[in-house]
């Protein structure tokens, strides 16, 4: 007991020397229990000076004849990895031995510590696993860990699926018919997560899982019906084996397995059961809590989109739900399914319009209603007739709180907007308005019936009151906020459009859900349309042409200076952009005005054009400046860059934030850059070499030898050509293994001009270290092919 | 980290307050949040019958077995993805070794009489959050084997005995 209570006190080791000595004494005692608590608690207590005491003991405990003390030392062991590992790490031999050790538990917890230690080196687990598999394991426990450990060196070693059945595959599924149920559900588990299983390699785990779903014990019910709600999202189809059990499971006592049986069934059922189920559900939905009815309504939303023809029934079934007692959430939850199915399939449109429409009468959701209505006045105007939704629009004009009805004026215009025959009765309609009590309602109503009402320019009316803005409504206000009222009027066009480009690290992933009547979220931008777009935002670059290719961004500053700057090279057909991606680490200075002078004169054929200075860069928020150069049009031209990045520096007081009014010039150094003919090269794969080579004309082929001179090896020598190229190595070719004397490589890709271009490398090592290449190019264009032997005959 | 590894492990009465309790993970880094958890679970598992065998919940993005009898609940915790079967072995493990040291009466009054028995048996069968035992028999053997045997046994001792103990072993050594 006393033991418990030290542990539970924890004290540090050098308080307590005496409690630690009689401890040690103890570990050395005659009485196991002893030995086996005073481990336990020394080892919860102790520091790293004690441990080198003590590890004697515990080295010997490891391999005691008495299983309690042997677990113990064992146990300690695993806790002691995390703060002391090169001192457990010794005790490998030991922890080996007891892995051979009779006593069950004490082979569970030897594999566990030397799993452990091992743990970072593949081919120690690999043999590990090998090893215990052909033995024998003799606790469940044991059994478990070994299959999650098999699982891991199955998953590591992924790269060669083509090959028949895994490694260790028969392990798992022997391991589906041992006596104890964990192992059994642990393999069957273990299965169903292998990457990229084969149904083939499901089945027996499934017929396992089936045979849980009957059992009279909820948690072996509740086990296999989670695994096999995982599997239906990947192979629904191996899964409908199990719909008949799963049914009888929806009215199950315990409400998690009752929903996560019907949200696999609606997974994985066809069209002829949907009806079926939409039956059960109903019953069942008054039965679940809020947080379970949110999960069955998207899959039922998903169920829709795969089955649009049974879109009547679950829209009724949506709406129906929708009239019954319900929080926010899971309100909004249908709404956004029903506007979801209202996009994708058109024939429900109608339907469920009217839906929406019934159900805003008598919303107790100011932020539904407003949504629905704005909604509504999208999609209302395009059916075939508006008019039916105007009654329940107007109503709310009359019915609801100013908010609901300031979003139902605007609906209303927007209706009249887009629908001419509507109009006048829109007028009617939107001059009884006038006299609402709200400010808001009335503004709006006068707007809409002067704008609408007046003659002329019915279209730019109609883009100035109902288009959307696409200026980000941060610069908006930012600029407001700057404007000072003065003789000129505040310009909307001086408000910049780009979007400064946040950290990566503040942008949350965009959620999987597909987004019901909000926005999409921006994803940051880093792929090649992400580029295209920034670089046609503005002006100066906007008439380019198609951006070829971007390269990864390039450092041009060592780590850890005060100003790191990175650079993209965007190569057109007659351009080329370098956009500088700088961030300013230095918390007391503020930049402004910041460009970079480009010094071309090592590059003859590029002509600068433009430049696009970054207007403020303060700490740690990075932002982007550009230089444009001219080039001829079609040429792979390369030249040498040499950077300078040249600014205004304020200081900035860290305190307050605030920077000093006048600033310094000040300039920069930074590291040159090169345009090389691998920008050009678009890195495209193909998946039959053998069939393109045979489909390009030969009279575009050009072949040549080189000597590539002495090098380290044949690998460097393959590698060293593919990065010159720029190119992409197809079929695996890259790899060349070790010790061989030749290589064949092949690589594809597509030259600017949109060329494709296949190569064909031969390798071969001559006496001690040259490497000689035959090199043979097959092209669209035999301009490109030389072009391409040039490149190799200059690098 | 895939060693199977335990949460918490609570022994609560039949209006939710605390017999015996042991957390073995820092998700619940003080007394106050420990305390609402245990209410909250005992409010979500209160309604369902988990006397026969045992029940399963998913809570808060945990894994929850529990098991019922007389006017005690006996709750294990574990990870989302854990190995639900696994938890339920170390349950039944913990639920038939205190029926076994309890001599059978295994309600809220003998529990509490029996406290140091309890809580020694939380402590064989976890340590630190991993499974140190699962046979109730093997369990209840080691905690009796604690509270039976009398001579100089620091366990049956309090601190400052134990103390005064070490201290005369530690002069001894010292004298040898």
């Amino acid at each position: 007991m006393v033991y418990v209570i030290i542990k539970e006190l924890s004290p540090s080791a050098d308080e307590v020397i005496i409690v630690t000595s009689s401890l040690m004494k103890d570990m050395t005692s005659k009485t196991d229990m002893y030995r086996a608590n005073a481990i336990r608690v020394l080892c919860q207590i102790t520091d790293g000076t004690l441990l080198t005491q003590i590890e004697r003991y515990l080295k010997q405990a490891i391999v005691d004849k008495n299983p309690v003390v042997a677990s113990a030392a064992l146990v300690s062991g695993i806790h002691l990895l995390q703060t002391n590992p090169e001192i457990v790490k010794r005790w490998s031999n030991e922890v080996q031995e007891a892995v051979q050790s009779r006593a069950a538990l004490v082979q569970f917890h030897a594999l566990a510590l030397l799993h452990q230690i091992r743990q970072n080196d593949r081919l120690a687990v690999n043999k590990l696993v090998s090893s215990l598999t052909r033995g024998s394991v003799r606790s469940p426990l044991a059994q478990c860990l070994l299959i999650r450990y098999t699982s891991q060196v199955i998953r590591e070693s992924a790269s060669n699926t083509q090959t028949g059945d895994r490694p260790f595959y028969d392990f798992l599924e022997g391991c589906l018919r041992h006596k104890a149920e964990m192992v059994i559900f642990e393999a069957a588990r273990a299965i169903t997560e292998l990457n990229g299983v084969t149904s083939r390699e499901l089945t027996p785990a499934i017929t396992v899982l089936q045979l849980f779903l009957s059992s009279t014990k909820p948690v072996l019910r509740f086990a296999a019906v989670r695994t096999l709600n995982k599997v239906a999202m990947t192979h629904p189809i191996a899964v409908t084996n199990c719909n008949i059990d799963m049914e009888s499971l929806i009215s199950d006592q315990n409400r998690s397995i009752a929903t996560l049986a019907i949200t696999t069934l609606l997974k994985t059922g066809n069209e002829s059961s949907v009806d079926r189920l939409m039956k059960q559900i109903t019953t069942f939905m008054s039965d679940i809590a809020d947080e379970f009815k949110i999960v069955v309504i998207e899959a039922i939303r998903s169920l829709c989109l795969k089955f649009p023809l049974k879109h009547r029934s679950l829209m009724n079934f949506l709406s129906n739900i929708l009239r019954e007692e319900g929080g926010f959430e899971y309100k909004k939850a249908i709404v956004d399914s029903i506007v979801i199915l209202i996009r994708d399939i058109p024939e429900a449109k109608e339907s469920g319009l009217l839906h929406l429409c019934e159900f805003i009468e008598d919303c107790e959701f100011t932020y539904l209603s407003t949504q629905i209505l704005h909604f509504l006045g999208i999609e209302g105007p395009k059916t075939s007739d508006p008019s039916k939704y105007i009654r329940y629009i107007y109503n709310r004009v009359h019915l609801e709180n100013a908010t609901v009805r300031a979003g139902a004026v605007s609906t209303l215009a927007k209706f009249g907007a887009m629908v001419d025959s509507l109009k006048p009765r829109i007028f009617v309609l939107l001059r009884r308005c006038l006299f609402d009590t709200d400010d808001e309602v009335r503004d709006r109503a006068t707007l809409y019936l002067n704008t609408l009402g007046a003659d002329g320019a019915v279209e730019d009316m109609k883009e100035f009151l109902f288009g959307s803005l696409d200026i980000p409504l941060v610069n908006l206000e930012r600029s407001l906020k700057n404007y000072e009222p003065s003789e000129e009027s505040f310009d909307i066009n001086s408000v910049p459009k780009e979007v400064k480009i946040q950290p990566l690290a503040e942008k949350k992933a965009p959620g999987k859900k597909p987004t019901g009547l909000g926005g999409p979220p921006p994803s940051p931008p880093s792929t090649i349309d992400a580029y295209e777009k920034l670089l046609s935002s503005i002006p100066e670059f906007a008439n380019f042409g198609k951006l070829f290719k971007s390269s990864a961004p390039v450092e041009l500053t060592e780590a850890e200076t005060e100003y790191a700057v990175n650079v993209v090279k965007h190569i057109f057909d007659g351009h080329v952009v370098f956009q500088y991606n700088c961030t300013n680490t230095i918390p007391e200075q503020l930049l402004e005005n910041v460009t970079v002078i480009v010094d071309a004169s090592e590059a003859e054929e590029f002509a600068e054009v433009a430049s696009k200075p970054l207007r403020s860069l303060p700490y740690d928020s990075p932002g982007q400046t550009f230089v444009a150069f001219e080039k001829p049009e079609g040429v792979p031209a390369v030249g040498k860059f040499s950077n300078m990045l040249r600014f205004i520096v304020k200081e900035v007081d860290p305190s307050t934030g605030e920077a000093e009014d006048d600033g310094v010039e000040d300039e920069y150094q930074l590291e040159e850059l090169e345009v090389v003919a691998a920008d050009y090269m678009l890195k495209v794969g193909v998946s039959n070499f053998r069939n393109a080579w045979e489909s390009m004309v030969p009279d575009c082929e050009r072949v040549d030898e080189y000597d590539l001179g002495p090098r380290e090896n044949l690998a460097e020598a393959v590698n060293a050509v593919i990065n010159l190229l720029g190119m992409q190595p197809c079929e695996g070719t890259e790899v060349v293994p070790s010790n061989s004397r030749s290589h064949t490589c092949l690589l594809s890709g597509v030259y600017i001009g949109n060329v494709k271009v296949l190569v064909r490398l031969q390798f071969g090592i001559d006496g001690p270290k040259d490497v000689a290449m035959k090199l043979a190019v097959r092209s669209e264009d035999e301009a490109v092919s030389d072009a391409i032997h040039e490149i190799v005959a200059s690098g | 980290e895939s060693c199977p590894s335990i949460k918490n492990i609570l022994l609560l009465d039949s209006e939710g307050n605390r017999v015996a309790v042991k957390y073995y993970s820092d998700e619940w880094p003080n007394n106050s949040v420990k305390e609402a958890f245990e209410k909250s679970l005992f409010t979500k598992t209160q309604k369902t019958n988990a006397r026969t065998e045992a029940e399963i919940a998913m809570f808060e993005s945990h894994i929850i077995v529990y098991k019922f009898v007389q006017d005690l609940h006996f709750f294990v915790t574990g990870a989302e993805n854990e190995n639900e079967l696994i938890l339920v072995t170390v349950l039944q493990g913990f639920f038939d070794a205190v029926g076994l040291l309890l001599r059978g009466t295994v309600d809220k009054k003998e529990a509490l009489e029996n406290l140091d028995l309890i809580l020694l048996c939380l402590d064989e069968i976890v340590d630190g959050g991993i499974i140190l035992e699962t046979d109730a028999n093997v369990i209840a053997g080691k905690v009796a084997s604690h509270s039976i045997d009398a001579a100089a046994a620091l366990s049956e001792q309090t601190i400052s005995q134990a103390l005064a103990t070490a201290r005369e072993h530690l002069a001894r050594s010292l004298l040898k």
